[in-house]
């Protein structure tokens, strides 16, 4: 006999993900950046698989994590980062009244939404989706057998139209040459010039220093007399710091040096 | 469990990405909400198959995810174009069509 009567564990995944679901599409509104947008939207995806898992829809679980918290979120986020992470929106109403008849609009079209789900009362316990997935065996085999007998032409439909965004997107992103490109020729003919004007090396850049111990091209190179050649390493990488320290380097070989110069003095002082 | 509190679930999460599409000026979050909304009839579609018994609504919901893929793919990429030629992703800044 269970404590707490006719409590499912669908009603419990309900009960638990909705509100869930609610705070963060609340997030997803109020919140300022769009990177905290999208992770507010990813808590709504992943409690909505929630309630497709306790609504006897495997499948559907499945493709919301994969497809809308794996791959068009991440889409999104992509795009978040191409456009800039700290672009915020601005406050400033320019349209008078916008934002308070908007919100009206919001509470009015909810509060509309939730009085005709009222009105039209669904009466009696769900049928349950236990015998329709039995029906093939499973799932997965009946929305299959559904998908390729009543729905093929809409399934082959689909096809045309993600081949056509695929293309569609593909053009639309693909960023249009604003200057000339420069040919060998031309970039051959400016680094002379500038050699001849500038006095700049024209030959290739030195290449990083190696070492006993670092070739990485964040050492740097020595010129003879023991300081850095500056153009030997990448100025981003000098930019970041991450270049190692010329001392830190050369220090395995000044005591090597100095444990050598020793030895042979003591060789040296045992031979005298 | 009754379909009426995802019903009612799905009613508020619409009206959330009603209020986001009116309210936000960023176009990414705008088009988040688009998806919030997509979602909340997907719920809708599912408690309803739940209910009923059979599963021409999970289809339904298969083909809106399907649609939104496609939608949200081209959709981006129009926010990126417009972001390269305008350096704003704000829905007030392309208004070169204003009347």
């Amino acid at each position: 006999m269970p404590l707490i009567p006719l409590v499912t564990a669908s009603e419990v995944a309900f009960w638990v993900c909705a509100p869930i679901a609610v705070v963060c599409a609340l997030g997803l509104l109020l919140s300022r950046k769009p990177v905290h947008s999208a992770i507010w939207m990813a808590g709504v995806m992943v409690s909505l698989a929630v309630l497709y898992a306790a609504n006897d829809a495997p499948f559907l679980f499945v493709i919301q994590i994969i497809v809308y918290t794996g791959a068009i979120l991440m889409l999104f986020l992509f795009v978040v980062m191409l456009v800039g992470v700290d672009s915020t929106d601005s406050v400033v109403e320019t349209i008078r009244g916008h934002r308070v008849s908007a919100i009206l609009v919001a509470i009015g079209l909810g509060g509309l939404l939730i009085l005709g789900v009222g009105q039209f009362a669904v009466n009696g316990a769900p049928a349950g989706l236990t015998e329709a997935n039995a029906e093939h065996g499973g799932n997965i085999p009946s929305l299959a057998a559904l998908l390729f007998s009543r729905y093929v032409f809409i399934f082959e439909a689909t096809a045309a139209l993600l081949i056509t965004a695929a293309v569609g997107a593909m053009i639309l992103a693909h960023g249009e040459q604003l200057t000339k490109k420069a040919t060998q020729i031309e970039s051959l003919q400016e680094r002379v010039r500038a050699y001849a004007e500038d006095g700049v090396h024209p030959g290739p850049l030195p290449s990083s220093g190696v070492f006993a111990r670092h070739n990485a091209i964040s050492t740097p190179a020595l010129l003879p007399d023991g300081t850095i050649a500056e153009k030997s390493v990448s100025k981003t990488l000098a930019m970041r710091g991450v270049i190692v320290d010329v001392n830190e380097l050369r220090a395995p070989t000044t005591s090597a040096y100095a444990a050598i110069a020793g030895k042979t003095d003591e060789i040296e002082g045992d031979d005298e | 469990m009754n379909p009426e509190g995802y019903l009612v679930l799905s009613a508020i999460l619409f009206a959330i990405g009603v209020a986001g599409f009116l309210l936000r000026r960023n176009a990414i979050i705008a088009f988040m909400s688009i998806e919030l909304m997509l979602n909340a009839t997907n719920l809708a579609f599912v408690a309803f198959a739940n209910y009923h018994g059979n599963l021409d609504g999970l289809i339904a919901a298969f083909f809106v995810m399907v649609v939104a893929a496609a939608e949200v793919v081209v959709g981006l990429a129009i926010i990126v174009a417009v972001y390269r030629a305008r350096r704003s992703a704000s829905v007030d800044d392309a208004n070169l069509m204003k009347f």
